[in-house]
């Protein structure tokens, strides 16, 4: 199979694991955006700046993952990684520390956790469509 | 907006998902029907828009606006784009994207009814 030599992301099950990124993309993003114009204030600054964060970091995987830059794919999969289990357990241990919904709070449990599996699909799979060397 | 207009989309989603899905586990390339069915779904959520909108500019109910209107508005794009990004792959992951944006019409259908009925405030 070619793509599996090319180190191409895009093609394969890599084209659903874009759509999927594309979906939280947007989710992050647009829910941080309405949150930053219509509810910020002082008590909320954390879980909105972390909510614009993790939107960022989903829109950067997706385009990563859609143009096979696997370099930069595997860092912002790693920092979504990192990010939904600190912010899951930080979330479980103060709760008070996130008054408001981020995507990463809890695991992700308010969007079928699937923020808390999706980067270890996505390390799957830049693992999987590595290019063949030697 | 009420019950039976977000769940009636919802099952008409998941249907879409089901037949994509089918496509996907038999390695079916992306069928005129497959097509033509989320042609029908797409029709219904512009349907959808419109009078959500009209019903939020009628209505007396306190619901976010914004939100709704993004929410009617992302559902509308989601299908062409996934139908764009789809049918270009020729494995059975083209049909895949369409599982996966089906999918989520139906989660995005039924938290539109809970903003309409401000359960997230």
């Amino acid at each position: 199979m070619s793509d599996r030599s090319s180190g191409d992301t895009s093609h394969g099950p890599g084209r659903a694991l874009v759509a999927v990124y594309a979906v939280f993309a947007l989710a992050a993003s647009a829910r941080s955006i309405v949150q930053l114009f219509t509810e910020l204030d002082s008590e909320t600054v954390v879980p909105y700046v972390l909510s614009a964060f993790a939107g960022v970091v989903y829109v950067v995987a997706t385009y990563a993952l859609a143009r096979s830059h696997r370099r930069l794919a595997l860092v912002t999969i790693g920092i979504e990684l990192i990010g939904v289990i600190t912010v899951g357990v930080l979330s479980l241990v103060d709760a008070d520390l996130f008054p408001d919904q981020t995507v990463w709070s809890d695991f992700g449990q308010g969007y079928g956790y699937i923020p808390l599996v999706l980067p270890f699909v996505g390390l799957w799979w830049l693992r999987r469509s590595a290019p063949v060397t030697g | 907006m009420t019950d039976p207009v977000a769940y009636v989309i919802a099952i008409l989603a998941l249907l879409v998902a089901a037949f994509a899905g089918w496509h996907m586990l038999r390695e079916r390339e992306f069928s005129n029907p497959l097509f033509y069915s989320v042609c029908v779904l797409e029709i219904v959520l512009i349907a959808l828009l419109v009078g959500g909108s009209v019903a939020l500019g009628s209505t007396s109910r306190d619901v976010d606006g914004v939100l709704f209107i993004s929410y009617l508005v992302t559902m509308v794009v989601i299908p062409p784009a996934a139908v764009l990004w789809g049918i270009a792959e020729k494995s059975r992951w083209g049909t895949g994207v369409v599982v996966v944006a089906m999918l989520t019409i139906a989660a995005l259908s039924v938290r539109l009814l809970g903003i309409w009925k401000g359960a997230y405030v």
